[in-house]
């Protein structure tokens, strides 16, 4: 059998880095998943590329600037009205800081 | 009815005070109550809205002073639109009760030109699927067979139209969320160049593939919508400060001459035979009215999947990364601390898919995988856009079909690899930033819609629209609704 292109320590790694809370059930069809489309994905290994340069934008553009122009904001009661949990006007979250 | 009018036969009315926008709105909200639960496009319906917006276009054609050819015109728009004070999932559960504070620009432009907005269509979460089969709330059906998928992301855009529930959509496409569920559903989808349409107040998914686009009856439809939404927008860094040409004007010109290059690498192995057939004949067609054919190569068509299915997740898994029960949306209460509420939050909010993708994304981009995967990923992207410009050396436009097959069963395509495949014509599109459009070309025996791809070079959009309705013109396939009223 071939060696399996993602392991499930690596499946808990990623879902701790992606901040996703995971059943069993679904870390173990995860790493089925995630295998397949891998496995798939290492056709890419085939084809050369040695000196091809980066694409990373279909438009070629960098650092698009405009003046520094104060204009009006949406206003902060409109921006927290959408909030699961607020205080004033804040977002609340649970405590990050032991008292 | 005037639910069967395209937009510019219904604003012929309207101008001419054969019907109001009144009448129009009513119609299809009306139709939309009778044939909505079967085709399922709608997730949200605004008719009071809608109705209080055509009364307003009422009085300005009343007054002798309309606004242009979408005033008083209903339409749809896929619910990765940010609507001022309507809900906006995303098909999502994670984003359920959010209500945007502020339109995006392309919903403002359609308002701005009068259009009636009836509502808010169903997609993929987060517009990562190709069949609607991944929306949170349910699945949008064929209209041409409802125990079909319509295709997505943009299914809801794509049904709807194609039922008559909406005059003309807006969608979106990141890797052919507009052209192959308008293939699939027997409309005109125009998925436009990279920076072609801002996309401020579109809710992201692969930011440097996103583009919107319209979902219409006929190519001239396509051409206005495009009209009203495209151009700079300063809210967008990536919308271009290119002029917007005018496209009605240049529809007509014909495909005389016009150099058309048929890709070999899209006629392979898995291509459906009917499919292959219509195609086929749709370029004879156009031989026939005096453009010029060649074959042209585009060597990594078959490396840009692999490579589409790094880049997106990774766009995906940084971008999604703002889901996380702090300023809107779900959260999960009970949680110990801020990390397990993220985690717990994110791990009830979104779907199978989308966290797939956000696995594939993240992995791709963690350490000691970063140059194998999305490093590699980007070179090969830089091939396949090479591809493209070699070929537009040679070609004005390049003609082949949309999708490898036509509108699947729902549930037929469980394993998450073979609904990918289905992107794999449509993709590279993106990968180059480059427009591509699908237009009706045909039905297979059993009465499925088939699409003719035709992808032009960078912001020429005109080219694009002028072959489509030439071809259109020709053949008429746009005419045939499907059977769905009783």
């Amino acid at each position: 059998m071939a060696e399996p292109k993602i392991t499930m320590k690596e499946v808990d790694h990623v879902a701790r880095l992606a901040r996703l809370a995971l059943s069993d059930a679904e870390k173990e069809r995860m790493r089925r998943e995630l295998d397949g489309i891998l496995s798939y994905i290492d056709k890419l290994r085939a084809l050369d590329t040695e000196g091809v340069p980066p694409t990373s934008h279909a438009v070629p553009m960098t650092n698009v600037m405009r003046e520094d122009e104060p204009a009006p904001s949406l206003p902060q009661a409109d921006m927290l009205a959408n909030a699961p949990d607020r205080s004033g006007e804040f977002f609340r979250v649970p405590r990050i800081i032991e008292e | 009815m005037l639910t069967d009018l395209t937009i510019h036969e219904l604003a012929a009315r309207f101008r001419r005070g054969d019907a109001t926008p009144t009448q129009a709105a009513r119609e299809y909200l009306d139709r939309i109550a009778a044939l909505d639960s079967k085709v399922k496009a709608y997730l949200t319906v605004t008719g009071e809205a809608a109705l209080a917006r055509a009364a307003e276009a009422d009085a300005r054609f009343k007054s002798g002073t309309p606004r242009g050819p979408l005033d008083g015109v209903p339409l749809g728009l896929k619910d990765v639109f940010c609507t001022r004070g309507v809900r906006t999932t995303c098909g999502s559960k994670i984003l359920e009760g959010f209500v945007p504070p502020y339109d995006a620009t392309v919903v403002a432009r359609l308002v701005r030109a009068g259009a009636v907005i009836l509502g808010k269509l169903n997609m993929d979460e987060f517009a990562m699927g190709s069949s609607t089969e991944n929306s949170a709330y349910f699945t949008t059906r064929n209209p041409w067979d409802l125990s079909r998928v319509p295709g997505g992301s943009s299914g809801g855009s794509a049904a709807a139209v194609a039922a008559d529930l909406a005059a003309a959509t807006l969608g979106t496409d990141t890797g052919g969320s507009i052209r192959q569920p308008a293939a699939f559903c027997g409309n005109v989808g125009l998925k436009p160049t990279y920076g072609r349409v801002s996309r401020f107040g579109l809710i992201a998914f692969a930011s440097s593939l996103d583009q919107v686009g319209p979902f219409a009856k006929d190519v001239l439809d396509a051409a206005l919508m495009l009209q009203a939404v495209a151009g700079h927008d300063p809210m967008d860094s990536t919308s271009a400060a290119i002029p917007v040409p005018d496209y009605a004007a240049e529809l007509d010109g014909g495909v005389r001459g016009l150099r058309v290059g048929i890709p070999a690498e899209y006629f392979i192995e898995g291509l459906d035979a009917e499919v292959e057939a219509a195609v086929r004949a749709a370029v004879e067609t156009l031989e026939g009215l005096g453009a010029k054919t060649e074959s042209v190569s585009l060597p990594h068509t078959e490396y840009g999947l692999a490579a589409y299915y790094l880049i997106a997740p990774a766009e995906c898994s940084s971008n999604l990364a703002r889901y996380d029960g702090v300023k809107y949306g779900l959260r999960v209460p009970g949680a110990r601390d801020l990390i397990d509420m993220y985690s717990r939050t994110r791990g009830a909010g979104f779907g199978t898919e989308v966290k797939r993708r956000v696995m594939l994304g993240t992995y791709a981009l963690s350490a000691g995988y970063y140059d194998a995967y999305y490093g590699k990923a980007q070179k090969v992207r830089t091939l396949v856009q090479r591809d493209f410009q070699k070929a537009f050396e040679r070609v004005d436009v390049i003609v082949a079909p949309t999708t490898p097959s036509v509108a699947f069963k729902m549930g037929e395509r469980a394993d998450p690899l073979s609904m990918y495949l289905n992107d794999v014509f449509t993709i590279p599109v993106n990968l180059a930033g480059l427009p591509g459009l699908s237009v009706p070309a045909g039905f297979t025996k059993s009465g499925l819609p088939i699409g003719l791809q035709v992808i032009g070079k960078a912001f020429d959009e005109a080219t694009l629209l002028r072959t489509a309705k030439a071809y259109e013109a020709a053949t008429r396939w746009h005419e045939r609704k499907p059977g769905l009223a009783e």
